[in-house]
């Protein structure tokens, strides 16, 4: 069977990849990409663990075909701290201790980054709205909501 | 048979491709229901046909006298249109409703219709605006409205070949409003219980010139409720209970994990007197 190649945008660097043609771009991000931030959690979109953002609009990876990304620009958790300057909702989930043992971190932190991108100052009904797509089962999620309301209101200050 | 994806850039090229490949392929919007299928094992296409290539999909219009809403234009951008929201609430409520902010990323109103779930949300909404399915196959184009598109579980009037363009809905006249609700056992990612439509016209003096109300996932397809007796009278209490009893004996309800018949039927009647009161109130905001 041929192999596609894929040109597309990821964290702002132009990327190539060979897939099949009905591999997930989560498979394809981990596999032949290399970057295995993006978690697998169901595989089903129910659990937001491979949250990514596609043209900066908030996916789950493991529902898009990796071929449908060539032209298109792709985010992944890899791409969300600035070299070792980690971005607010990342430190603000260490701070609040918001994970315990890290397989939904990944998706949490792209889906907060996607909500505070577009709206700064979220309610906590917002948030917990915002991120009922991504599932946790250490934290009981008090902790990620108050962190990423935190990590808000650091970026308006 | 090799598999393939293909991303046709016309309507032409993709007809063109569904027709030549038949069963063997299947088109892709969103692909939020698709994916999940193949990756269970209930659909093997060899071929996919990614129909976000197809300007005429992706567009949205709010012309003068309709909206036309592209079969594939995701549900998270039309929210974000703050006139579409203010033309039809009901609507983008049960848009609000599938699933995740991740899955609103990609499903669409097209999508949700296609995939034919007797559940689905967008089904009772486009109902009672009475919205009509632009379908374009081998054959040309032609139209149906929402309720004969969708023919039972899982299945379309579509035909071989053919696909769901575009979803075309008249302006609101004066004093005319929607409102959708769904009942689930919690407020978020989950499958309607009951869903209901409605959609009130006031007349000048505040009584009832029309009412529509559709139910969702009370039936095979999407359920039309006759509310004739509301004509004419206000919409109060009485008009309310008698609205929800047409409901209640108009569902026609399994018993499944998300509730007994006894249940549904109850439901329906609770939503229908509901998404109605909401419908009235907000068409009588629109004198």
């Amino acid at each position: 069977m041929s192999k596609l190649h894929v040109e597309t945008i990821i964290n702002g660097e132009p990327v190539e990849f060979l897939c099949e043609p009905h591999t997930s771009l989560l498979d394809a991000l981990r596999n032949e990409v290399g970057l295995t931030g993006t978690k697998e959690g169901c595989a089903t979109g129910d659990c937001g663990a491979c949250s990514v953002t596609l043209d900066g609009r908030l996916v789950c990876s493991c529902l898009v075909v990796a071929a449908e990304v060539a032209g298109h620009e792709v985010t992944t958790v890899e791409g969300v701290a600035e070299a070792e300057q980690l971005h607010p909702v990342q430190q603000k989930l260490l701070e609040h201790a918001g994970l315990q043992c890290g397989i939904c971190t990944p998706g949490f932190v792209v889906a907060a980054k996607a909500l505070l991108d577009r709206t700064p100052d979220p309610s906590e009904t917002e948030v917990r709205y915002w991120l009922a797509g991504n599932l946790c089962r250490c934290t009981g999620y008090d902790k990620i909501v108050r962190a990423v309301l935190d990590a808000a209101a650091e970026l308006r200050a | 048979m090799q598999r393939s994806f293909e991303r046709p850039q016309t309507l032409e090229q993709a007809i063109g491709l569904l027709e030549k490949h038949g069963d063997a392929a299947r088109p892709l919007a969103g692909g939020t229901d698709l994916l999940v299928q193949m990756r269970a094992g209930l659909l093997r296409p060899a071929v996919l046909v990614d129909l976000k290539g197809i300007e005429e999909l992706m567009s949205l219009e709010l012309g003068a006298d309709e909206v036309v809403i592209g079969a594939a234009h995701s549900t998270a951008s039309l929210r974000e249109n703050a006139d579409l929201v203010a033309l039809f609430p009901g609507l983008l409520e049960a848009a609000e409703l599938i699933g995740s902010e991740q899955i609103q990323g990609r499903a669409s109103l097209g999508g949700n219709l296609c995939n034919g779930s007797p559940a689905a949300d967008t089904g009772p909404a486009l109902a009672v605006v009475q919205a009509v399915c632009e379908i374009a196959g081998p054959n040309g184009r032609r139209t149906l409205p929402v309720a004969e598109f969708l023919t039972g579980p899982g299945a379309t009037a579509l035909g071989v070949g053919e696909i769901l363009v575009s979803l075309r809905i008249s302006r609101p006249p004066a004093r005319a409003a929607d409102a959708y609700l769904r009942f689930i056992p919690r407020t978020e990612m989950d499958i309607a219980v009951v869903g209901a439509g409605a959609w009130v016209r006031l007349e000048a003096d505040g009584s009832c010139a029309e009412a529509r109300l559709s139910l969702g996932a009370v039936g095979p397809t999407v359920l039309p409720v006759a509310l004739d007796a509301l004509v004419g009278g206000p919409i109060d209490d009485a008009a309310l209970a008698t609205a929800g009893e047409a409901a209640s004996a108009a569902a026609r309800p399994i018993d499944d994990k998300r509730g007994t018949i006894a249940y549904r039927r109850q439901v329906s009647g609770v939503l229908a007197r509901r998404a109605l009161r909401i419908a009235a109130d907000r068409a009588a905001q629109r004198s």
